[in-house]
């Protein structure tokens, strides 16, 4: 059996088909295109003729994608949507989305702040007003099918948050859509509230993408796999959970780069240097998992705090353009050719100097006509080049966390621009299959069980109760599909509750495994 | 008097996390108070303090309590008016204007909520000029102001006025006070006549927050100068150091946030060191063995490229920042005022020489 793996980019398709080994059998590139299922259909169909692999023989298949991101960037395709947040008589003072951008405002067709939410302790801030939910849900009832509940300290208790959802459904019907924040964001009530609404505008981008990635497997004759779509932190959501919580596949790009280029190399713990057309993401990769950022995202003008992996983004490319400035000083990028490097740059007859031209220059890539890039200054270039070497030895270097050397990995397909011996790093990893380490990271992502329990240390011990969580957690991984012997605890995380009975502690424990 | 909208809550609350030396808080949550007053109420009124009359109230406004509360439970918006209404009856006066206590971090930001919020002026005046971790810090204090009556609200409507003997009471009392109501509330202490904010006040402070956030936004639009050198000039800085964080050293007590970082040297500083103390706010500057500046002076750091003010919760390996020192308002350098804040009291040891005097003969 086989497992295919797909990632959506701004530029290109990229497929991949992995066998039970987990090597590498076939991989493709297509352009991305307008109609984002074409591109899909296309870059399935040409890989399968690539591998020869039957289509009957693929079991499982990935679909890593920035459309979630695309939607909100760009506010198209948002639902709107109706927002419930319990905290009155605390929060007022900062009413929702007052720093949001005017032109996504607009995804709120309703609010209300109801009265309700917890102290820092768990204790209740003020009795929940299901009265005043009530009647605001009769009044959006039919006018949007997506709510947003948010509540103050959620994070700490989100029974509030619970019974609100459960008013929607018996008010707006089973098939209305429901974000509750408590399962969105962490601490700091605006930006998760921030995240809870961008969550709910995106049910029907998430609900058509689900669709659209269905039927174009089932269009190329995949009838029997189970779908996956992935998400920030490396794990795999089912199409359900993915319709549940769009908006954590918001970075699964650079996640699925970083997991797939650790994969490729077999190193665990390393810098990642994803290149593409037009920007580099750089990325940490540590014990096989993305290092998660400690700052506050903002996407789309909107600031959120849900788990994104560190990232950092800068304008270096393939298709960047060398330029010199009039103090001498050569520049490259943040500006790229683009897509249209193959008629533009220099190597293939364009007229246009660009990143790839100098590294062919330089003779470190084989690429179009080298002939052509005899043309460019020998002195020129190596000083484009050292400009591309301290662009990235910069953020290697505020990536690190002390002055030791690091491993680095260079994937994607820009990377043969980028110097191989580079300060501040111990080897530089240039592993085959690089320009699909995406796809390839979405194909070997991994499944996860969540456990999440209020448990009394009084009654139960605290270790024995993280054992039995770390337990269950396992056993909830192996149900969702996980091979046993790869099963692994990702996360633990105790949140002692003082004001409930006892000594009451919320337990949080993620385990993950390879899919079978 | 001039009208502080929307878009000067933003240069506003950028220039407060410069004057905050490192410390105050990251001003996001309060700027978002700020923000939704204005919207539901209009623009508040910034008066300067000679506006002021001589027999006027003025109620500083601030937060106490743990800024992670601040940020699941904001503020509730009625505790402006609670505590309007409470110092009003208690002094048998109406309360005139509000101000700032501290012009740096999440405080800074609070009485232009309060102003929006109740149709009140705001003086453009503080009593730090800066940010310091302890309560009895205020210029006020050189001054003889109480700082009780302190009045304390909670977004629920609870509320006390508090007369202490000492400030270490008032500190106490108001800690477990805000602790049982949740773990934030909204305070005014430090209530005083328009003669004394005009005698001890740090003057205009309000609006050099302001013109430092619009400077740090623009400062790649001179072409005659580097950006470094608009940033410089507008802010009036000296610059201490150029440099990567090497390593930062944390250390927790309970109530502060302290430790070091060390700075290797780039660019010009290449092959230098330097250490910067904090206790919450920078407290020293010492490049190459010798202390470039220390408190009352103001010690930033700012990121090399956008300029933007780097908080001591934000230090961290690789990043690279400029150090600048600030001169503090005259009165910090007085004997009163050195009895306050001298570097001793914070365990730097040495005597207080300002900042313009260290650097002599280098580069400013």
């Amino acid at each position: 059996m086989y497992k295919l793996g797909i990632d959506v980019g701004g530029t290109n398709t990229d497929a991949v088909i992995i066998d039970e080994n987990r090597n590498v059998v076939a991989e493709i590139k297509h352009p991305t295109t307008d109609d984002v299922y074409d591109g899909i259909i296309c870059a399935i169909r040409n890989v399968l003729e690539i591998s020869g692999v039957d289509r009957s023989e693929i079991s499982q298949a990935m679909l890593g994608t920035t459309q979630c991101t695309n939607a909100i960037v760009e506010r198209k395709n948002l639902a709107g949507i109706a927002l419930i947040r319990i905290g009155a008589p605390a929060t007022t003072g900062i009413p929702p989305m007052v720093d949001w951008p005017e032109d996504i405002q607009t995804v709120v067709k309703d609010q209300i702040i109801i009265r309700g939410g917890y102290e820092f302790d768990g204790k209740e801030l003020a009795p929940l007003d299901v009265e005043a939910a009530r009647a605001f849900l009769e009044k959006v009832k039919g006018k949007v099918h997506s709510v947003a509940v948010t509540c103050v300290f959620s994070t700490i208790r989100n029974d509030h948050e619970l019974q609100i959802a459960e008013l929607c459904r018996e008010i707006m019907g089973e098939d209305v859509h429901v974000s509750i924040s408590s399962e969105i964001g962490s601490m700091g009530m605006i930006e998760r509230e921030n995240a809870t609404i961008l969550n709910a505008a995106l049910h029907e981008v998430a609900g058509r993408l689900t669709e659209g990635f269905a039927l174009s497997l089932a269009k190329e004759g995949i009838t029997n796999a189970e779908i996956y779509l992935s998400q920030n932190d490396g794990t795999l959501m089912t199409m359900e959970h993915a319709r549940r919580y769009p908006i954590l596949t918001i970075a699964c790009g650079p996640t699925n780069s970083i997991r797939g280029a650790s994969y490729l190399t077999g190193v665990k713990n390393a810098i990642v240097i994803d290149v593409g057309g037009t920007t580099t993401d750089l990325g940490v990769i540590q014990n096989g998992f993305p290092r998660e950022s400690s700052v506050a995202a903002t996407i789309g003008g909107v600031r959120t705090n849900f788990r994104m992996p560190d990232i950092i983004s800068i304008g270096l490319g393939g298709g960047s353009i060398v330029r010199e400035q009039p103090d001498g000083s050569v520049t490259v990028g943040p500006d790229s050719v683009g897509y249209k490097i193959g008629t533009e740059a220099v190597v293939f007859g364009g007229s246009t100097i660009t990143a790839t031209d100098i590294a062919v220059r330089l003779g470190m890539a084989d690429l179009g006509d080298p002939k052509l890039a005899e043309s460019i200054d020998e002195g020129f270039a190596l000083k484009a080049m050292e400009t591309i070497r301290a662009m990235a030895e910069d953020c290697i270097d505020s990536l690190k966390v002390s002055s030791d050397d690091v491993d680095v990995i260079l994937v994607g397909g820009g990377s043969i621009v980028m110097p191989k011996n580079l300060a501040g790093t111990s080897e530089v990893y240039n592993p085959e299959h690089f320009g699909c380490a995406n796809a390839i990271g979405s194909a070997i992502s991994k499944v996860s069980g969540d456990y999440e329990k209020h448990i009394d240390y009084d009654k139960i011990p605290r270790d024995e109760a993280l054992a039995r969580a770390k337990a269950e957690a396992v056993e909830l991984a192996v149900a969702a599909g996980a091979i046993r012997e790869t099963v692994e605890i990702i996360e633990v995380e105790d949140v002692p509750l003082a004001y409930y009975v006892g000594n009451t502690s919320r337990v949080r424990v993620k385990a993950a495994g390879d899919l079978a | 008097m001039r009208r502080i909208g929307i878009k000067e809550v933003e240069d506003i609350a950028l220039g407060a996390s410069l004057l905050g030396a490192g410390g105050g808080g990251d001003p996001y949550y309060g700027k978002l108070m700020a923000m939704g007053a204005i919207k539901e109420n209009g623009p508040v009124e910034l008066i300067s303090p000679d506006e002021v009359p001589d027999d006027a109230v003025i109620m500083p406004i601030a937060m106490m309590g743990a800024p992670t509360v601040l940020c699941e439970k904001g503020t509730g918006g009625n505790e402006y008016r609670e505590i309007y209404e409470m110092m009003s009856k208690y002094l048998g006066k109406k309360v005139y204007a509000v101000m700032p206590m501290e012009a740096g971090g999440v405080n800074s930001m609070l009485p232009i909520a309060a102003a929006a919020r109740l149709g009140l002026p705001m003086v453009d005046c503080d009593g730090m000029g800066r940010a310091f971790p302890e309560l009895q810090m205020v210029t006020f204090t050189i001054g003889g102001v109480s700082a009780t009556p302190m009045a304390l609200t909670d977004e629920k409507g609870n509320s006390a006025i508090f007369n202490t003997i000492t400030n270490k009471w008032t500190e106490e009392l108001a800690r477990a006070v805000t602790m049982s109501c949740g773990g934030s509330v909204t305070v005014s202490l430090y209530i005083m006549d328009g003669a004394t904010m005009k005698a001890y006040g740090v003057k205009d402070i309000v609006t050099r927050s302001e013109k430092l956030g619009r400077a740090i936004r623009s400062v790649k639009e001179h072409p005659e100068m580097t950006p470094e050198e608009a940033f410089l000039l507008a802010s009036e800085g000296y610059r201490l150091f150029k440099g990567k964080i090497s390593d930062v050293l944390r250390e927790t007590n309970g109530a502060f946030n302290l430790g070091r970082v060390v700075l290797d040297g780039i660019g010009e500083y290449k092959g230098r060191r330097a250490e910067v103390s904090f206790q919450n706010e920078n407290l020293a500057a010492v490049v190459d063995g010798e202390i470039m500046g220390t408190v009352p002076d103001l010690i930033c750091m700012v990121d090399t490229e956008t300029f933007v003010p780097v908080t001591t919760e934000a230090l961290k390996y690789g990043k690279r920042v400029l150090v600048v020192g600030l001169k503090c308002y005259e009165m910090w350098r007085t004997e009163a005022g050195l009895e306050l804040v001298c570097p001793r009291y914070f365990g730097v040891d040495t005597d207080y020489i300002p900042i313009e005097e260290r650097v002599k003969g280098g580069d400013r």
